[in-house]
């Protein structure tokens, strides 16, 4: 029996091996030179591990990766503010129209994406909003608000409804009880929303190349795509740009692994 | 998702006093309501009016011109028999289904066998499940990036290894052959899609009762028996909700092919998504890319509304109470 568990972690670990190997490449590639690239066979390890490619990648694409921090932290935001009332409305609230409301909701995450970006540009160009920040933290949003409110809703249907009874009975407004009962009670789910959130609008690559001309801001979805069509690319700098662009992604599944399966199953949706 | 909410509404979800309604009911519903109105102006503005918008673009002829000048004049079908008639239209009609169903089907086969290997329990388990959520949170672009590096004929990772086995005998232009090109990006596709095949997959595995499978085993049936008759039957609900989501998140595939191949060479991975994007942002044909768009919006619908129809029950009874 025990045996058949050891060999069980063994045949695991091997599966998890193999599938990641992209994985490994990546920071395998990051860590060389770029002559030891052109090599074949290729160097299996970084064995003479050089920091050449971060460097470039901080030098090229230092600022892309702040511009997509800004972005995505700015996506949060309106999100989890826009978000956490209506999931709240529609978890409890009897108000007409709920169940056609949670149907826009979800039709939202099924219109293509391309469909978004080519009827929000002419949108966007009459508005003022190419090539700005506001315009990618709205366009980003009518991706994750969706997102979020399902994934709260179902939280929020779940805060016992004496709880907020007691803040009503205690004289606490609508707006009150929430603030103060419900927010603190989902902080989980919030966290939940605001991760994926965030991770939604960091890896986003069509409307930051729809909405983006490289002028004023660049987000780094679009300077990877750019720098990697360049010919003479240097592939340690891609791939060092790969794996700093990967962080968020390593940290959400590091800190914040059962989120991220509740996040998975709650909304169901990547892009 | 539902089995957590319809639980929870029962006990959770019991509204305010109805008496209420007829003394301070009109001020309270205004107050109720200003929680959805953030949300709905948001989706109005952003949501509602760009995509019925997309829709009239479809029949207007656009141009550069019509964003400063605002006139797009209206001309019928034109947009769509221009788009029917055009040799690429039955290209990326071809390579989408094949990019779908390419796609879907391995993803699919691979999550489903990694979600049955994990049903068992053993030391890591959960660990070694969590890790291979890691290609789903990677954005796209990076992991289209790796592909490329991955891909190239003459230094990338996969020709050499091929070569060192004896697999092939020259390298294999994986990206820049029209034979291949497709397949590269598929493969490549499967990789991203499998962890959230196996997420929803082997969360629906844990509601199946381990009592069936003793049961089963009692009565003689051997592994291929028992997955055959309890686990593929009491999955099909699952099954058929990851194929619909699957195949709406797959016909919107859009980075992984841009950053490998940007639909060439020579349209060999052109999908409707791409397309789209090429007619609009590159050609500058708004009308014609709202077209594409549009055709791609009636094959979503038709399976988010097979989606919606399976899931109708458990959102009618938490969406409204009684």
């Amino acid at each position: 029996m025990s045996a058949r568990r050891v060999t069980d972690t063994a045949v695991g670990i091997v599966l998890v091996l193999t599938f990641l190997a992209p994985v490994y490449w990546m920071i395998n590639v990051s860590l060389q030179s770029s002559d030891a690239l052109l090599r074949t066979p290729p160097a299996w390890f970084p064995a003479d591990p050089t920091w050449d490619g971060y460097v470039e990648a901080i030098r090229t694409q230092g600022s892309h990766l702040l511009t997509s921090l800004v972005i995505a932290l700015g996506t949060v935001l309106f999100t989890l503010l826009v978000s956490a009332p209506a999931a709240h409305a529609l978890a409890r609230f009897r108000l007409r129209g709920t169940l056609a409301l949670v149907l826009v909701v979800l039709l939202v995450q099924m219109v293509p994406g391309i469909v978004m970006a080519n009827s929000l540009y002419p949108v966007f160009s009459q508005l003022g909003l190419l090539d700005s920040y506001a315009g990618m933290i709205l366009a980003d949003s009518t991706l994750t608000v969706p997102f979020a409110v399902l994934i709260l809703r179902t939280f929020m249907s779940g805060v016992p409804g004496e709880l907020i009874e007691a803040a009503r009975v205690d004289g606490c407004g609508q707006w009150r009880t929430f603030g103060s009962v419900v927010l603190p009670v989902c902080r989980n789910a919030l966290i939940t929303a605001g991760l994926f959130s965030f991770l939604f609008a960091w890896a986003d690559f069509l409307f930051a190349v729809s909405f983006t001309t490289g002028n004023t801001i660049q987000p780094i979805t679009v300077g990877i795509y750019r720098f990697v069509g360049n010919q003479t690319t240097n592939w340690n700098g891609v791939m060092a740009t790969a794996v700093l662009a990967s962080v968020p992604a390593a940290i959400l599944l590091l800190t914040a692994q059962r989120y991220v399966a509740a996040g998975i199953t709650g909304g169901g949706v990547k892009e | 998702m539902t089995t957590a909410s319809a639980k929870t509404t029962k006990t959770g979800a019991a509204p305010p006093r109805r008496g209420r309604r007829g003394i301070g009911g009109g001020r309270e519903r205004l107050v109720r309501w200003t929680f959805v109105l953030p949300m709905a102006v948001f989706l109005l503005l952003f949501f509602c009016y760009p995509v019925s918008r997309n829709l009239m673009m479809g029949f207007q002829q656009w141009t550069v011109a019509s964003f400063y000048e605002g006139g797009a004049p209206f001309v019928g079908l034109d947009n769509y028999v221009e788009l029917v008639t055009d040799p690429l239209f039955g290209t990326a009609v071809l390579n989408t289904a094949l990019f779908t169903a390419g796609s879907l089907s391995f993803q699919f086969v691979i999550g489903l066998g990694l979600a049955v290997f994990f049903q068992r329990r053993f030391p890591l388990s959960g660990v070694l499940r969590g890790l291979l959520l890691l290609p789903w949170l990677l954005p796209l672009v990076v992991s289209g990036a790796v592909f490329r590096w991955i891909y190239d004929e003459g230094f990338g990772v996969l020709n050499q290894v091929l070569l060192g086995l004896r697999l092939i005998q020259d390298p294999i232009p994986w990206l820049s052959s029209t034979q291949y090109a497709l397949t590269a990006a598929v493969i490549a596709n499967i990789w991203v899609g499998v962890p959230f095949n196996l997420v929803i997959l082997h969360s629906g595995l844990q509601a199946v009762p381990a009592s069936l499978y003793e049961a089963a085993a009692l009565d003689g049936a051997g592994p291929w028996q028992r997955f055959r008759k309890i686990t593929l039957p009491l999955l099909r609900p699952v099954i058929a909700i990851v194929l619909m989501l699957g195949l709406i998140y797959t016909l919107k595939v859009f980075d992984m092919i841009m950053v490998l191949t940007g639909g060439g060479p020579a349209n060999a991975t052109e999908t409707l998504t791409t397309w789209s994007f090429a007619l609009s942002f590159e050609e500058f044909d708004f009308g014609q890319g709202a077209a594409v768009g549009n055709v791609l919006i009636v094959i979503a619908l038709v399976f988010a509304l097979l989606y919606l129809r399976s899931i109708r029950d458990s959102l009618r009874s938490e969406g409204e109470p009684r």
